[in-house]
């Protein structure tokens, strides 16, 4: 078992979960610790419940885990819904001025804090938020060194006199905790490992700019707003230009603007704003101007569930836009390939001259992960394709007009001029044309070239294959289990094999990052040879079950989902492949039992 | 003096022609305006590679096709979204909007509308028929009220948007209108709507000889009236050009009906394209630069 320490912060948007979650954070990656946050919350500015579990440790920790050791409820409603969740070992820190705590399971600690008699609460709203941070970090070990250099940094825009007066709040909850609760049993390690911590949609945001994106546009939409608020943020030191559009049918349609002009342009939504671009991906597809396009999937469907996790929008990429055409479809693992992908698919798109869909989710796009900063790699390879910037381009054309955009090749790759450059005139068309660019679709409809350029284009099918690399099993090869996942699920089904193992079922994993190409046959070799598969996967009809059967006629043994809105927990894929083994069930619908 | 260099060469109206001819009905108002635009590129001396031509999808959104410039033929109304990507990736460029009423005022009302608020750059032609016609007569958001079209057999029911009021409401800051039947006139609105520095909307007159019966030419002849010719009509005025804009009748308004230069173009207004257009701007973001990115987040 992994040794992990996780904290859950309960309270009403408004009332500042966010800040106490932030600032354990910062201290946990200074102490050289690796943490996963995640953060349930409702759409709603104030009011509601918003639930925020950090977890953290000194090996990677790559989801929110099963259990809390510390819960530290803002409000009543926090305290009634969460404190049941506590076993023996585990703390609760509440204001008992104005919060009840209900009964705690045996071995629970509860911390009652005299808000009012340690701070002015009059003077300061959040006090009891800041007793509590102070509270827990001396109840876990750590020198209150770090927690004051936190606060100093968080407050000193706002002045000395703020800053003296949070540092004295928290000093005030450290100190009174550690004269009158139990420390826990375990103080948090330290390592000399420095992280960066930071969230899904900053980490693809990042790895846009990395990829030497200059042109990136956006509709707001959760939860993939997150991209366009670091692009608007970072764009004048990263020689970016950012735009907020009207909608996400104008947002593609801009974005391929920019890129058939020259520079690489990509654009994040969620489902509902990506059914609003099929059009346009197919606009790209045909007049084979790359772009890339970032889904972070919400629960749908329709407006759905806005501010919770699914991974259900697999067919609506596999669909998008009618008409054959090339595509490529990748789901990052975790929030440092969110970076890394994004140079890698660009390559792919420029080179293929298609559209390239980032896959992503809400679990991955607005949680927060420890990224080592090596992982961080501003000089990525750049594949900008057979693109033609300047007039001496040797290939396509001497120059006197006969250049042919779409010249059908056996790579299936026509060198690609950009407006501007002398003596490649043509036309990108929308309708199916010619290899000069002249339309075919109206008076000069031709059979012969249509099937040209429709084998033409889909040719590039087989050389994007031949780009991306099969997918491996992580794990012994003879495990008793092989579970299945794609995309965000890669932590939490890793860390469900470790338990599994622990308990004398061995398990591996098949974890799938590109979607599209899929690499069908060594999928097949792996699965052939594994003895008990499962699919594991955050959605009602097992989409990608569905679409592994289409690719390969491949049928596994059982099937986990979830479908409720919340990420799956180690426990829960744990407790299902135990009721699958029995061969009592071949679907697992495991139940949440946090109640956010 | 660099005394050896071959004069440049001037460009003749025949270097712009298009690969193959026009596919439009004979007699179609759009041969003027691809005449015009020709006309205008060759007055300007731009040279063929600096412009692109950009449409949605219709009868007169084949244009790109016709004529020898980089061309782009998108989607159905979506011609201003692409066109403002093309503008921002390397504002160098000199983008011409081209397209149909249904596709800028019905589909692509929303870009239409924002376009202009932006203040892209381009000069946005609208061929301004009054009806659909590659989808073999349907009534469009500029049809009159009681037209008979195929989709409206009983007649037309719903009022008709007024794209030159529209375009002032919306903050346009070159908005004129052109006939198909006035050569000069419109090879004039046309190279003042390429100089304008900012979004320049022409909507022009071109009537379709196959399915719009009303709006013909010898209907438009003697209503149209220029406002070069009204010594009472000042440009600058945007009260005065919203009222000639409800103008509609036995007398009606073509011209200049307003144009306003004090206001910065969206590529002028972005500090980011200051060091120039972005698509020579291929240098990788510094290491501080991006070092500083990571230090933010530890």
């Amino acid at each position: 078992m992994r040794q992990t320490f996780a904290i859950g912060i309960g309270g009403a948007a408004g009332q500042g979960v966010a800040t106490p979650g932030d600032i354990f954070a910062k201290i946990f990656s200074r102490r050289g610790l690796h943490l996963n946050a995640y953060n349930a919350y409702q759409s709603i500015i104030r009011g509601g419940h918003t639930f925020l579990t950090i977890r953290t440790g000194q090996e990677k920790v790559t989801n929110m885990g099963d259990g809390l050791d510390l819960l530290i409820p803002l409000n009543q409603d926090a305290m009634n819904r969460h404190l049941g969740l506590l076993t023996a070992g585990a703390a609760c820190i509440y204001n008992a001025d104005t919060i009840k705590p209900g009964t705690a399971a045996e071995g629970v600690q509860l911390c009652p804090l005299p808000v009012s008699k340690l701070a002015d609460i009059s003077r300061n709203k959040v006090a009891q938020n800041t007793l509590a941070l102070g509270s827990g970090l001396s109840m876990m070990g750590i020198g209150f060194q770090a927690l004051e250099s936190v606060l100093i940094e968080q407050f000193k825009k706002k002045g000395e006199a703020v800053v003296s007066e949070n540092v004295g709040i928290a000093r005030a909850g450290y100190d009174y905790a550690t004269g009158s609760f139990k420390p826990f049993a375990r103080p948090l390690a330290m390592t000399e490992n420095r992280y960066a911590v930071l969230s899904g949609n900053t980490a693809m945001a990042m790895g846009g700019a990395a990829a030497g994106v200059k042109f990136y546009c956006a509709y707001p939409m959760s939860p993939s707003t997150g991209v366009l608020h670091w692009m608007a943020a970072h764009a004048r030191k990263a020689g970016i230009m950012v735009r907020q559009v009207e909608d996400e049918i104008g947002v593609v349609n801009m974005a391929i603007g920019a890129s058939h002009a020259g520079v690489r342009s990509m654009c994040a939504t969620s489902g509902g704003g990506f059914a609003l671009m099929s059009e346009g991906l197919g606009l790209s597809a045909m007049m084979e101007t790359p772009v890339v396009v970032i889904d972070c999937q919400r629960a749908g469907p329709s407006t759905g569930v806005p501010t919770k996790t699914e991974q259900g929008d697999l067919w609506q990429m596999l669909g998008a836009a009618f008409g054959d055409y090339p595509r490529v479809i990748a789901a990052p693992l975790d929030i440092a390939d969110c970076f890394k992908i994004v140079p890698e698919i660009f390559n792919i798109a420029d080179r293929f001259q298609c559209p390239g869909i980032v896959l992503c989710d809400l679990l991955l796009s607005e949680g927060r992960l420890s990224v080592d900063p090596k992982d961080l790699d501003f000089n990525p390879p750049i594949d900008r394709g057979e693109l033609i910037t300047t007039a001496d381009a040797t290939s396509g054309s001497d120059g006197n007009g006969d250049y042919k955009r779409y010249k059908i090749t056996q790579s299936g790759i026509s060198p690609r001029a950009i407006p501007g450059v002398p003596g490649f005139t043509h036309t990108a068309a929308s309708d199916e044309h010619d290899e000069d660019g002249v339309l075919i679709s109206d008076e000069f409809t031709n059979p012969t070239k249509r099937r040209a350029m429709m084998e033409k284009r889909m040719r590039k099918v087989i050389g994007i294959a031949a780009a991306v690399p099969p997918p491996e099993l992580r794990g012994p090869r003879d495990a008793e289990v092989t579970l299945i996942g794609w995309g965000s699920t890669q932590g939490v089904i890793e860390e469900a094999c470790e338990i599994l193992t622990e308990q004398g079922i061995p398990a591996n994993q098949l974890q799938i990052r590109w979607l599209v190409p899929l690499h069908g046959d060594a999928i097949l070799d792996i699965l052939r040879s594994s003895r008990h598969t499962i699919i594991v996967e955050n959605n009602y009809s097992g989409q990608f079950a569905r679409y592994l059967r289409s690719e390969t006629s491949y049928v596994p043994n059982g099937y986990i989902r979830k479908y409720d809105g919340e990420p799956f927990m180690p426990h829960h894929i744990v407790e299902a492949v135990k009721e699958q083994l029995t061969g009592n069930t071949k679907l697992s619908v495991p139940a949440h039992e946090v109640m956010v | 003096m660099a005394t050896g260099l071959a004069a440049p060469k001037q460009l003749a109206v025949a270097d712009f022609k298009g690969k193959v001819d026009p596919d439009w009905c004979p007699g179609c108002g759009d041969f003027g305006v691809l005449a015009a635009v020709e006309k205008a590129l060759v007055e300007l001396q731009i040279p063929n590679h600096q412009v692109v031509t950009i449409s949605g999808i219709g009868c007169s959104s084949n244009f790109p096709g016709f004529i020898n410039t980089y061309g782009m033929h998108t989607l159905h109304g979506r011609a201003l979204a692409v066109a403002t990507g093309v503008k921002l990736a390397n504002h160098e460029l000199t983008v011409i909007v081209t397209g149909g009423d249904g596709d800028g005022f019905g589909i692509g009302g929303n870009h239409f509308v924002h376009s202009m608020r932006r203040n892209v750059d381009v000069l946005y032609i609208v061929m301004d028929n009054q009806i659909y016609g590659l989808t073999t007569g349907q009534t469009s958001p500029t049809s009159r009220v009681g037209m008979k079209t195929k989709s409206m057999p009983f007649g037309n029911i719903e009022s008709p948007v007024n794209p030159i009021s529209l375009a002032l409401a919306c903050g346009a800051t070159f908005i004129a209108r052109g006939f198909s039947g006035e050569q000069k006139h419109l090879t004039e609105l046309i190279k003042r709507g390429i100089q304008h520095k900012g979004f320049s909307f022409l909507d022009v007159f071109s009537p379709c000889v196959t399915y719009n019966h009303d709006n013909t030419y010898q209907w438009f002849r003697p209503r149209v009236k220029k406002l070069e010719d009204d010594p009472a009509h000042d440009p600058t005025n945007w009260v005065l050009a919203m009222e000639k804009s409800l103008l509609w009748g036995e007398e009606i308004p073509i011209g200049r009906f307003f144009e306003r230069t004090d206001l910065p173009a969206l590529h002028e207004a972005e500090p980011v394209l200051n060091e120039g257009a972005l698509v020579h701007n291929g240098a990788k973001i510094p290491a501080e630069v991006s070092r500083a990115f990571i230090g933010e987040l530890m």
